[in-house]
């Protein structure tokens, strides 16, 4: 599969190396050295003024905590769908194409689709109405009703971005080999047994993937949250937003920017050392 | 590619023994709860985007379609800077779909064919940029765009949009072109084709339906991103940019209408894919 070195391949990978040095790396470098940056010179002037924004620790602490209660409510769903998957004989493939529809759909478009459910007189107040629970059209995504507003946001993500843990963990179910399976269902292993001590286990490089992927995703959540809130529920990735273009301060922007990398990076490596995968536990 | 293009359904561990009824019974349940939880919002957003002003309002609402038109569509689309929005995004993903193939397969075929110094070291910087939220890094750009001319045009958000769709490109291709024998290749060399010919004859051909699917999720990343777009536009906004800019000031049939257009080409596109779905997650995620 591999033949001698020579220039072609250099001249094969050079376009995309150039690109991501202009493109990634140089705006990485100076998102860095702008958020150092300031009228008053190289210093910390753009995080002393971050971190002391009446919306910063709101910010920081909507964020963490929907990612907390996002991502694991994620991988758990997207679990019982695979397995559901696997013992479904006919319209696997139908079942298959809609649960993943999800992943098409963009950040705004989901808050859009539940805004339409969760406004005053949406279909989840209808419902409610309909039940008697309440009098009449009742706002859930005002600043009054915080929980309710968390809630929704945590619908709108969960049903949006768990079709991606789906396809990454369907992708990783299919490379165990069915055999060990049905050697452990031979030594008499129940279905919660063969799942807790084979499918899971085996499964880990996927659910590394997963993990990393979502939770450096889940930090730059910012459409669904205006789409359903507006700025009733500051996150991270919207006050970035807010100082980029409204308030027009590109300093303090970029000190939200390296905020959001250096999280996503630590998320990251934490991953990368809890979820360590050996040779030998490759499927 | 073969060994990895699966959709074709894998007979569970327990299809040997007969699944007793109570329990299919209850699996089928819990299938359809799970098919109604991923359609009802899209069905809900049709109808809000359809049922126009009076729609919206509408209460307590029916789940049944009542007096549905394309006339609130059609109004949206009038709406201006709607349909140049949506003419910007189809430009911008267009141009990102373009990009990121033409940077990523030649990348990918250079992974998957040759072994040489500085390999490792190029596909650490593809998987690194998975690391970082990606559509942040358009904030620095809004200078050095405007100096360039490259602000307020598709052009300028496709180039961020690549960065997001090529380490993609390249991980999908790479995999693509190493599911195609290297004997192919090298049996067109011998009757006397060059390198390019026997690419372009005998790999490019077998290629083609995974580089059309690496071009669609490009094309999805692209239609999708709402963050890089929004900072570096202002008047020239793709359809994203333009809905979260005006979401505070416009009637909800508007917004509904704009979500539904957002999910459309999604919903088709995950269709054509389908068949590529795993295989391109599945190496995507390696």
């Amino acid at each position: 599969m591999t033949s001698r070195a020579s220039w072609i391949p250099y001249a094969l990978i050079a376009p995309a190396v150039l690109f991501l040095a202009a493109f990634f790396i140089v705006p990485l470098v100076q998102t860095i050295w702008l958020s150092f940056s300031s009228e008053e010179g190289v210093g910390l002037a753009n995080y002393a003024r971050m971190a002391g924004d009446l919306n910063f620790s709101l910010a920081i602490r909507n964020t963490f905590l929907l990612t907390a209660i996002v991502v694991p409510l994620q991988v758990a769903l997207a679990l019982l769908m695979a397995v559901m998957l696997t013992k479904i004989e006919r319209g696997r493939d139908l079942v298959l194409w809609v649960l993943t529809i999800p992943l098409g759909i963009s950040d705004l478009a989901a808050g859009l689709a539940w805004l339409a459910i969760l406004q005053n007189t949406g279909y989840l107040n209808s419902a409610l109405y309909g039940l008697g629970l309440i009098p009449g059209p009742t706002g859930w995504l005002t600043q009054e009703t915080p929980v309710a507003l968390f809630i929704g946001i945590v619908l709108a993500e969960l049903w949006r971005a768990t079709a991606i843990v789906l396809v990454i963990v369907v992708a990783g179910i299919q490379l165990i080999p069915k055999e060990f399976a049905e050697a452990a269902e031979i030594f008499g292993a129940r279905p919660w047994t063969r799942f807790r001590k084979i499918t899971l286990p085996l499964l880990k490089p996927s659910l590394q993937s997963a993990l990393i992927l979502r939770t450096v995703l889940a930090f730059e959540v910012f459409a669904v949250v205006y789409a359903l809130g507006g700025t009733n529920f500051p996150v991270l990735a919207g006050e970035a937003y807010t100082w980029q273009n409204i308030n027009q301060n590109y300093g303090v922007a970029a000190a939200y920017a390296v905020l959001i990398m250096a999280i996503s990076l630590a998320a990251t490596a934490l991953y990368l050392s809890i979820l360590r995968v050996r040779p030998e536990q490759q499927p | 590619m073969t060994a990895t293009g699966i959709t074709t359904p894998r007979p569970a561990p327990t299809s040997g023994i007969a699944v007793p009824s109570a329990r299919r019974f209850l699996l089928w349940t819990g299938i359809v709860v799970l098919l109604i939880w991923v359609l009802l919002p899209i069905y809900f957003v049709a109808l809000g985007a359809f049922g126009g002003r009076l729609g919206v309002f509408r209460w307590p609402k029916s789940i049944w379609p009542t007096d549905v038109s394309v006339a609130p569509m059609m109004q949206f689309l009038g709406i201006e800077g709607v349909f140049s929005a949506l003419i910007n995004s189809l430009i911008a993903a267009g141009l990102t779909v373009l990009f990121s193939v033409l940077l990523g397969a030649p990348a990918g075929y250079a992974l998957a064919r040759y072994a040489f110094r500085g390999q490792t070291a190029f596909r650490l910087m593809v998987l690194l940029t998975r690391a970082f939220p990606l559509a942040i890094l358009a904030l620095p750009l809004t200078v050095s765009f405007i100096r360039f001319g490259l602000y307020d045009t598709p052009f300028g958000v496709s180039l961020i949009h690549t960065v997001l769709a090529l380490p993609f490109a390249v991980l999908v291709t790479q995999s693509l072109f190493m599911g195609i024998p290297r004997e192919y290749e090298e049996a067109a060399w011998v009757f006397g084709c060059t390198r390019l010919q026997a690419f372009m004859k005998v790999v490019l051909p077998l290629a083609l339906p995974g580089l059309a699917a690496t071009a669609i999720f490009a094309f999805v990343i692209s239609w999708n991103e709402v963050f890089a777009a929004s900072i570096l536009t202002v008047r020239e906004r793709t359809l994203t940019a333009y809905l979260l800019k005006v979401l505070s000031e416009s009637p909800l049939h508007y917004r509904f209408a704009g979500g539904f257009i957002l999910i459309i080409p999604s919903v088709l596109f995950i269709f054509a894919v389908r068949r590529y779905l795993f295989a391109v997650w599945g190496i995507a995620s390696k």
